[in-house]
């Protein structure tokens, strides 16, 4: 059962912020989907594996050798704010 | 077909014989695309580049030298596909100032075949939704009606194609956003096997259901791009290391014999009148070439909306968490580090965005996640299960490629009657088996209705023989 503390703790962990308004308007809309979802419930899937993926593979390797990169200019060229070859953000500490 | 919607092989072929130029062609695409401006087709066009890659085609031919298929021939990429110094934007505000620095795999390989980029193509944003309206560069008009929407989420491909304003298009599908959009626009759309293309530069929204692939006016064309689109590469840890082929080696062969199944779960009681009578004249059509089309059943289908609507929000909500202000897209200023995210965040997203950040967030945080999440990676995995059964017997299966034609804009239904209505696509997205929509008659209202031949993994060549079939049918 979807709550309304739920909804708020959610938009905590997604970095959303909604006015009360809208966190009533996606608890309704989250309520609907959801409710969807329970017909899940309906089929059996005990010893079933979870399909996480469609292809038959695990890790993929490669040797780890140092190869060209960007450059730092490309990597800082749609950065908001960059300074000092660094991503530039507000006081953290 | 008029001269606008010119198929790729045809123009090829008057470049060859020096019936045309490329920069001939570029400059009737790109007055095509300002003259039909309204229907909103295009986020950002690409003139001086588009241009000049015309002319350096039209020096080769004039030097007497071979020319690849694609070559000089002007096309439009979706604008979630990364354009190295052309800005590419996932019709979002978040990314309305992003340009990348560099070109995805897809790009890197058009680019090598020649192609003639006139720009990037609206989209829903990040491609969450299926009419192209939830883009924030306003929504774009299906060029068949403009009342109507021209499907989604690579609805700007599908209107350039469909209008004349390009060739062919790169879309990228994850549920279903080239092969609908395909549908209601009259086109032929192909989603290949998941790996077959790679997803490198593609913005991700669901990695393990994402795959590239063309919006064209005919089936030889689908072909004809994915051979060039098609193959192996390292930077996508889940790039199929397949052997290349020549996707449209089996046009034109006879399909006497093959097994076709027919879901009986995709006509449902949802699905149109029209749509459901076309299935079956399609399906007389193929038996009259000597094909087996018989019903089958694939009964887990009714649980892949629900299945679908877990998974692809959970990777997309883990994807977009990348969007935090800091490295690119748009920022918004604030006193402390979580405040500028969220204030970031919230200007910086639309409604169904931050819908489907919200439904995965929730399917993943603890407490709900076997109920949800993990649940529906079991129903994914028995839906694959499904697919495997029924290939089994048949070759390839026959269904809608969407339960209705286009809807109008601005049409508003509740975010759960959208999602059932991608029934028809979103299973072979969970099962990563290739699909095609094409092209079959009209209904009452002369909207183009689509159908969808599904194959076993790695079979597109087979498919497009199939989608052969069917397109000599015709459209009557």
């Amino acid at each position: 059962m979807l709550t309304k503390e739920a909804v708020a703790r959610v938009a905590q962990l997604s970095r959303l912020s909604f006015t009360d308004e809208e966190l009533e308007a996606q608890f309704k809309q989250l309520e609907s989907i959801i409710e969807m979802m329970d017909s899940l419930s309906e089929i059996d899937t005990t010893d079933v594996t979870p399909q996480n993926h469609v292809m038959d593979i695990n890790n993929v390797f490669r040797d780890d050798e140092v190869q060209e990169g960007m450059g730092v200019e490309k990597v800082l060229a749609n950065a908001p704010e960059a300074s000092e070859n660094m991503f530039q953000v507000p006081k953290i500490v | 077909m008029s001269e606008q919607r010119a198929t790729i092989h045809a123009l090829h072929e008057q470049l060859v014989n020096k019936e045309c130029t490329s920069r001939s062609l570029t400059e009737a695409y790109l007055q095509a695309m300002e003259k039909g401006k309204d229907i909103n087709a295009y986020i950002t066009v690409n003139r001086e580049a588009a241009l000049a890659a015309a002319d350096a085609v039209d020096e080769k031919i004039a030097r007497g030298e071979a020319i690849g298929t694609l070559e000089g021939i002007p096309m439009a990429v979706k604008d979630n596909i990364c354009t190295e110094g052309l800005r590419t934007t996932c019709a979002s505000k978040m990314l309305d100032n992003f340009i990348p620095q560099y070109n995805a795999d897809v790009v890197e390989k058009l680019h090598a075949a020649g192609a003639v980029i006139l720009g990037k193509t609206n989209m829903d944003e990040f491609a969450m939704g299926s009419t192209t309206e939830t883009s924030y560069y306003g929504p774009t008009k299906n060029p068949v009606d403009e009342t109507c929407v021209p499907g989604g989420s690579s609805g700007g491909s599908a209107a350039a194609v469909a209008a004349g304003q390009a060739v062919y298009a790169l879309g990228s599908d994850t549920g279903g956003s080239i092969r609908q959009p395909a549908a209601f626009c009259g086109l032929v759309g192909l989603k290949p096997t998941y790996g077959r293309v790679s997803r490198y530069g593609l913005i991700a929204f669901a990695s393990s259901l994402d795959q590239i692939g063309p919006l064209v006016n005919d089936v030889r064309d689908a072909g004809i791009v994915m051979n060039v689109l098609a193959g192996y590469d390292h930077r996508d840890s889940t790039s199929a290391n397949v052997e290349s082929e020549d996707f449209t080696r089996k046009i034109g062969t006879s399909i006497e014999g093959v097994k076709i199944g027919l879901p009986k779960e995709y006509l449902g009681e949802g699905v149109s009148p029209a749509i459901k009578a076309r299935l079956e004249a399609v399906s007389e059509a193929l038996r009259a070439k000597g094909a087996i089309v018989e019903e089958c059943s694939l009964p887990t289908t009714n649980y892949a909306i629900p299945a679908y609507y877990l998974i692809a929000p959970a990777e997309a909500s883990s994807n977009l968490a990348r969007y935090d202000g800091v490295r690119y897209g748009l920022r918004v200023q604030a006193d402390d580090m979580i405040s500028m995210f969220k204030e970031t965040r919230k200007e910086g997203f639309g409604d169904e965005v931050k819908r489907r950040i919200m439904l995965g967030t929730y399917a993943l945080s603890a407490g709900y996640y076997d109920a949800y999440y993990l649940k529906a990676l079991k129903v994914r995995h028995l839906i694959k299960d499904d697919f495997e059964k029924a290939f089994a017997t048949y070759d390839c299966l026959l269904t809608p490629a969407s339960v209705s034609t286009a809807p109008k804009i601005g049409a508003t239904y509740d975010a759960v009657a959208t999602y059932k209505q991608d029934i028809c696509t979103v299973t072979s997205n969970l099962a990563g088996l290739p699909a095609i929509s094409l092209p079959s008659g009209k209904d009452e209202n002369g909207l183009p209705i689509g159908v969808q031949l599904i194959g076993k993994a790695f079979d597109e060549a087979f498919l497009l023989q199939v989608a052969a079939q069917i397109e000599e049918i015709g459209m009557a």
